[in-house]
């Protein structure tokens, strides 16, 4: 597992690895909207909470495809596969990386993107505090959507079609989250059934990204 | 014949045999059914007192939703059972149920949009209801999509299988979350078992002829596409057959 997940790091580090480019996309998401809504302070900090929940999110979704790509394209997949490593714990380590590469550098810029959209000072804590707990959901729901689509050439579309509906819910309650503590109100409710789907996600929806898995490698 | 368990309508022959049988019956229900209900509903129901005639677009906007909403699990259902025991038909009923499905959603999304307009001054509201519809819709199409996407057909009918499990799962949640993230403009459940909130027996009766045409309908419908594709399977592999044997 830890070779594995060596390896894993070192492919997505290394160059055309892609790391880097989940956060330079979050940082333009963040850049443009201001340029769409108009550079009003007051309604930036209203919107900051939810814009830069979407924007981790679309920034999330764009480097799905490449979790399963390669190592399926250059068959080291099947050898993963067949390793005696449970596919389980195989799709668990490749959400873990993804979350490091893409989700972990979301949550450690957001301070700095906050204060581009001119986020109230109380909502920083929630709104970091709600990313890292939400990331992780939407890793591991990513990569079970990547599972689904690995066969598919040019997958990338249906993959967002798949994935954004099963978004949903962590988008909610992760802006509803970092929305209310921004606005002074009371934000545990939001918090608690992030964690809660972000636990969930983690402990179930592996088995499900294995079982598609193994019927992709059929 | 003898007694039969379920299980044996699960072999496409029988299951092509039995439809054969009740199809047109049940077709011929769904039509009585349907237009029975909404002529009655639209032309012999009195108009409200408060939304005049826009009440009767219930006919269509109840049952739809009732279907969209009882299609998916239905679904589940086959899902489950195609992944569990992998009776072809079970897939295949999977598959013909999700466009239905959609347009179910469809419907209801628009006469709902259609009733809004006059009553509560707007089209669309971000109303938990509302959006939650909106969401199915969406995980109807991502469902078909993927159907469509993949050529080998039982890769394609496990893989949708599980999305419609995973998705059963974040479909409830979505529910909720939508509940938590805005108050409701729609108003409580036009239907109930216990009669606790009701629409008026005048109202009532059109609309349970009303929602047991849809479902004769849906029912018919399913039948018909099932076997089509069955059908199609069929001539496939005989085409297939005859290009390897010439």
């Amino acid at each position: 597992m830890i070779a594995l997940f060596i390896r894993d790091m070192r492919l997505a580090v290394r160059a055309g690895g892609g790391f880097g480019l989940g956060l330079a996309f979050f940082l333009i998401v963040t850049v443009l909207v201001p340029f769409g809504v108009g550079p009003d302070n007051a309604l930036l900090a209203r919107i900051a909470p939810g814009i830069l929940w979407i924007g981790a999110l679309l920034a999330c979704l764009l480097s799905l495809d490449r979790i399963f790509a390669l190592d399926y394209e250059d068959g080291s997949l099947d050898l993963l596969a067949t390793a005696p490593l449970p596919l389980e714990a195989i799709v668990s380590i490749k959400a873990l990386v993804h979350w490091i590469t893409t989700g972990l550098p979301l949550v450690l810029a957001t301070p700095l993107f906050g204060l581009l959209l001119n986020l109230p000072v109380e909502g920083y804590g929630a709104m970091v505090l709600s990313l890292f707990l939400g990331t992780p959901a939407l890793s591991v729901v990513g990569t079970f959507g990547a599972a689904l689509t690995v066969g598919i050439k040019r997958g990338g579309l249906l993959l967002s079609l798949l994935v954004l509906p099963l978004y949903v819910p962590i988008l909610i309650f992760g802006a509803e989250m970092a929305r209310r503590a921004a606005e002074g109100l009371e934000s545990g409710a939001a918090m608690l059934m992030l964690a809660g789907i972000t636990c969930g996600t983690i402990a179930l929806l592996p088995f499900a990204s294995a079982a598609v898995l193994r019927v992709n490698l059929r | 014949m003898g007694l039969s368990s379920l299980w044996t309508y699960a072999n496409p022959k029988k299951f092509i045999e039995t439809t054969d049988k009740f199809l047109p019956w049940v077709t011929i229900l769904a039509v009585v059914c349907l237009s029975t209900g909404l002529i009655w509903g639209f032309f012999f129901t009195p108009d409200d007192y408060r939304q005049g005639s826009t009440v009767k677009i219930i006919y269509i906007h109840v049952p739809a939703a009732m279907m969209a909403v009882n299609i998916w699990a239905m679904m589940l259902v086959t899902s489950l059972v195609w992944i569990v025991r992998r009776h072809h038909v079970s897939a295949l009923a999977a598959r013909a149920a999700a466009p239905i499905g959609a347009v179910m959603t469809v419907i209801a999304l628009l006469t709902g949009a259609i009733w809004g307009q006059p009553m509560w001054g707007t089209w669309w509201a971000w109303d938990p209801r509302l959006t939650s519809f909106l969401i199915l819709f969406l995980f109807y199409l991502g469902y078909i999509a993927l159907w469509s996407a993949i050529e080998n057909d039982d890769t394609a009918a496990d893989l949708t299988a599980i999305l419609c499990l995973v998705g059963s799962v974040f479909a409830i949640l979505s529910r909720y979350a939508v509940n938590f993230w805005n108050q409701g403009l729609h108003q409580g459940a036009s239907l109930s078992l216990d009669k606790e909130e009701h629409v008026a027996d005048v109202f009532y009766y059109p609309l349970l002829v009303s929602i047991a045409g849809f479902v004769l309908l849906f029912i018919a419908l399913v039948l018909l596409r099932t076997r089509t594709e069955i059908r199609a399977r069929r001539m496939r592999v005989l085409l297939a057959r005859e290009r390897l044997g010439g």
